[in-house]
């Protein structure tokens, strides 16, 4: 893969800039970007967002609005410079000899046609094949994509495919033309990490039959770790640093490259530490970073602030009962943070949102600060409404955009009547300075300021009440890296600072690693294994919360294809019959504390 | 994705913003024309509007008439005035009444699950009749007058605004930032008005201009078919009927009462177009 002879690049990229058009003039949004992908080798585009990264990419297949973008350089594709190509020849590289994956692929499949259908039009389109040649070509690329039972599944239309398998049905349509160049704009962001484990693999495997050059673009490191030969890493709109991948995770030259690697969370730097572990602080100025200290244990003889029994939270289907939450109970100190992990639709959102009476529970009980509000009525929801705040994932629909982030502060306040309004004004420049704002911000509205920042505002809203404990459903999944550990350090303060009580629901294991006292992993609604932090990670016991923990790609080429080529399985339904009863489970005690679902 | 530093001064930024955007400029000042003849009408109309002139009789546009006279030789442009009043009374009525009804049923409608299945089904039972057929139908019932006119109307589009309301609403009812008032504990109402309505501003501002002109020629509608407003009074909408016949030979007839609604409309939905941008903040300009 590593083939240094002398050989002309599939794509080579010179002095790229591009500009957009503003109201004050030109705007270049990336400059002099030089890059060359070798056949059968991976270059990955590494940057936060706002980078570049994707412009260059949508830039290099020239997909950018004509009248309102600009491109200059040179995007040569096998020698023939692709800025002067007629958009006729243009509509045959692209699909033809650049193949493209997307980030979404549950949009990106159109739903009225089969998947055999969209794979063979493709087939016929660009190879002129006949529609009965295409189908027999379709069946070998789903097979060529580990899509399993191919053959039957051709007839299948996408909904009944998952986002992992829709994937691979975007990478054998990528695939159908043989292309020379695979570009893929974060092709695994939107999966699961098992199913990303699983895509990368098949991308390597796949890229080294074909010997493709690949130009992958991500934000994760651990991705570009495990599967780039060079990367090339952006910072708004310049190229700051590039070189062979294990190079520049070895020894990184940039300040910027420096203070990324120093921000990412790396699963295993817990050490011997039992409680959690502020994330390391990064000097931008100079890149390098300080460990964290570890923060406050729990006492556990204090009486739990929730107490969950046997949740369950079922919704009805006209084809069947989702049985999104199963007998799920654990129970949560004050200034404790318990994770609720596990991959989407487990069930763990829903957990949450049952708490928090978001939705109504179908069984079980749930007890806040020794209040039993499982069937509270408004009023009671109202009080408890004061002990349990919740925090979204999507700091951009979490704030009313028309409302000035103070008045959403003081929102809960005053409708709660807690304090008049002069007083709210003052408790609201207060959060705002806890949370790392100033005051003055209040006055602004939610799009003046960063997802970060947001996210910040967010937590400042769900502090208003003096809650004692918070649900942070997916709190830092949608941040950068860099702001991600900022934030995560954010919650750790003030929960030590007000005895905060967290369930903290994340698909991220390398942050759960940092922010937990306990984990829960859910698995098809039900709990499968929940134990001390330390415990889980290093002595996990059901074979689920084995492949969740080993699936998270490592930040380090020189560990890279460690891990187990994962199963290539769709993950099982939690959609029943309406006559099924979701059978009583057992769980042992590995360790004080660590209870491991048995094997029905 | 641009941040943006500006330091908030509503009041400053909206006026620089209101002029900022001239075709909005431009609708409110043809608005304001509009609505001051209408209102002045007694004062700057040359004739009264219902004053006959025999021998003047379909004379085209001139020094003492400036846009003509009609069959009875009555001078269209004081007629076209005066009419202005029924006309934007009428419209502006309808759209007020269309919008509360229309905002009401469309926010329960979509924020409240047990009475989306009735309301909608009532809307469309509404919206299957003809918009015209509709109106006729409650003008018989309540019998023709000014008021029963735009009660009538104004019924008969609130549909239009409640489908959409309700659909947006839908929408906003599943965003995070509603989920999170109902975390906080706030009362519904206060989510309704802060956080529900407060987002609707602008479907409904776009949605209440088409409604404007569509009560405005509604209405002529209805006078033609002889239920509308009572028959002394011209309104755009019957000078464009009674104009009709003549129109071969004396076309100002029609033009000018054609124009009257027009500019009007066209005012009306620029100044709308502006309005939208005006009360969201995220299309604040920065300074």
């Amino acid at each position: 893969m590593t083939d240094t002879t002398k050989k002309t690049p599939v794509l080579s990229v010179e002095n790229l800039t591009t500009s957009f058009k503003t109201p004050e003039g030109w705007k270049a949004v990336i400059r002099n970007i030089s890059l060359h992908v070798d056949a059968g080798e991976t270059v990955a585009i590494v940057g936060e967002s706002g980078s570049g990264k994707s412009v260059t990419a949508l830039s290099t297949m020239r997909l950018l609005p004509a009248g309102r973008s600009r491109t200059e350089g040179r995007i040569l594709l096998d020698g023939t410079d692709l800025l002067k190509a007629s958009e006729a020849e243009m509509r045959k590289v692209r699909g033809g000899s650049i193949g493209m994956i997307f980030q979404e692929p549950m949009t990106s499949l159109n739903p009225v046609f089969t998947i055999g259908n969209q794979i063979a039009e493709a087939l016929v389109l660009h190879r002129g094949l006949s529609w009965s040649q295409a189908e027999v070509e379709t069946v070998r690329l789903m097979e060529r994509v580990r899509i399993p039972a191919a053959k039957a599944r051709l007839h299948e239309y996408p909904h009944k495919f998952s986002g992992g398998m829709r994937q691979r049905v975007m990478i054998a349509m990528a695939l159908a033309c043989r292309p020379k160049l695979l570009i893929a704009d974060e092709p695994t962001t939107a999966l699961d990490v098992t199913i990303q484990a699983e895509i990368l693999h098949l991308l390597r495997e796949l890229q080294r039959e074909e010997n493709m050059g690949v130009l992958f673009i991500t934000h994760d490191m651990g991705v570009v770790a495990e599967i780039a030969d060079r990367t090339v890493v952006m910072f708004r709109g310049d190229m700051v640093e590039t070189g062979k991948t294990d190079e520049i995770f070895a020894a990184p030259t940039a300040t910027y490259t420096k203070s990324l690697l120093a921000s990412i969370p790396r699963l295993g730097t817990m050490g011997s530490a039992v409680a959690p572990k502020r994330f390391p602080e990064v000097d931008a100025s100079t890149g390098t970073a300080t460990d964290g200290r570890e923060m406050n244990p729990v006492a556990s003889t204090v009486a739990p602030i929730l107490k969950v029994d046997n949740l369950a939270v079922r919704f009805d289907l006209p084809n069947g009962r989702v049985h999104a939450v199963e007998d799920v109970s654990f129970d949560l100190r004050p200034g404790e943070t318990l994770s609720l992990v596990g991959e989407s639709g487990c069930g763990k959102s829903t957990t949450g949102r049952a708490i928090i009476r978001l939705l109504n529970p179908s069984a079980g009980s749930i007890v806040i600060d020794g209040q039993d509000v499982t069937k509270a009525g408004t009023r009671e929801l109202r009080t408890m409404r004061r002990t349990s705040q919740m925090i979204f994932q999507d700091p951009f629909a979490s704030l009313n955009p028309r409302i000035t982030v103070g008045s959403a502060i003081a929102e809960p306040i005053l409708a709660h009547g807690l304090m008049g309004r002069k007083d709210a004004k003052a408790r609201v420049a207060e959060l705002l300075e806890q949370v790392g704002l100033s005051a003055a911000m209040a006055d602004r509205h939610p799009h003046e300021f960063s997802g970060g920042q947001r996210q910040r505002i967010s937590i400042a809203r769900a502090l208003a009440l003096n809650p004692k404990f918070i649900v942070a459903d997916e709190a830092v999944s949608a941040l950068d890296v860099s702001v991600k550990a900022q934030v995560s350090n954010l919650l750790l303060d003030l929960q030590e600072k007000r005895g905060l009580a967290y369930l903290f629901i994340s698909h991220d294991m390398a942050v759960v690693e940092r922010m937990s006292h306990r984990v829960a992993v859910m698995f098809l609604g039900e709990i499968v294994e929940i134990g001390p932090r330390a415990a889980i990670f290093d002595n996990p016991q059901h074979a689920y919360t084995q492949r969740l923990i080993s699936a998270v790609p490592i930040p380090d080429p020189s560990r890279r294809g460690q891990t187990p080529p994962p199963l290539t399985e769709e993950i099982k339904s939690p959609v029943r019959p309406f006559d099924y009863v979701a059978p009583k489970r057992s769980y042992r005690e590995v360790s004080p504390g660590h209870f491991v679902q048995d094997v029905a | 994705m641009t941040t943006m530093a500006s330091v908030s001064m509503p009041f400053a930024s909206g006026l620089r913003r209101l002029f900022g955007n001239r075709a909005m400029l431009f609708g409110a000042i043809i608005l304001g024309i509009v609505i001051l003849a209408a209102i002045l009408a007694p004062w700057i109309a040359p004739y009264a509007p219902n004053k006959l002139s025999i021998i003047n009789k379909l004379k085209p546009p001139s020094m003492t008439n400036f846009f003509g006279t009609d069959e009875f030789g009555r001078d269209i442009f004081s007629r076209a005035i005066f009419a202005g009043r029924i006309s934007l009374l009428v419209s502006l009525g309808v759209v007020v009444i269309s919008t509360v009804l229309g905002v009401i049923l469309g926010v329960a409608a979509g924020f409240f699950r047990r009475l989306d299945a009735p309301i909608s089904r009532l809307l469309d039972a509404m919206m299957s009749f003809p918009d015209i057929l509709l109106a006729i139908a409650l003008v018989a019932a309540l019998g023709p007058s000014l008021t029963t006119v735009i009660l009538a109307l104004g019924i008969t589009y609130a549909p239009r605004l409640a489908r959409i309301v309700r659909g947006s609403t839908l929408v906003l009812r599943e965003l995070p930032y509603i989920e999170a008032a109902v975390a906080m504990g706030l009362p519904t109402w206060q989510i309704l008005a802060r956080h529900v309505l407060l987002n609707l501003a602008s479907p409904i501002l776009v949605q209440a201009t088409f409604v404007f002109a569509s009560a405005m020629l509604a209405e002529a509608s209805l006078s033609f078919l002889g239920v509308g407003v009572s028959t002394d009074m011209p309104t755009w909408g019957t000078m464009l009927a009674s104009g009709r016949e003549y129109m071969n030979n004396a076309p100002w007839l029609m033009v000018f009462p054609g124009l009257a609604i027009v500019f009007s409309v066209l005012s009306l939905q620029l100044l709308g177009d502006g309005l939208r941008d005006l009360v969201d903040p995220r299309l604040a300009k920065e300074s």
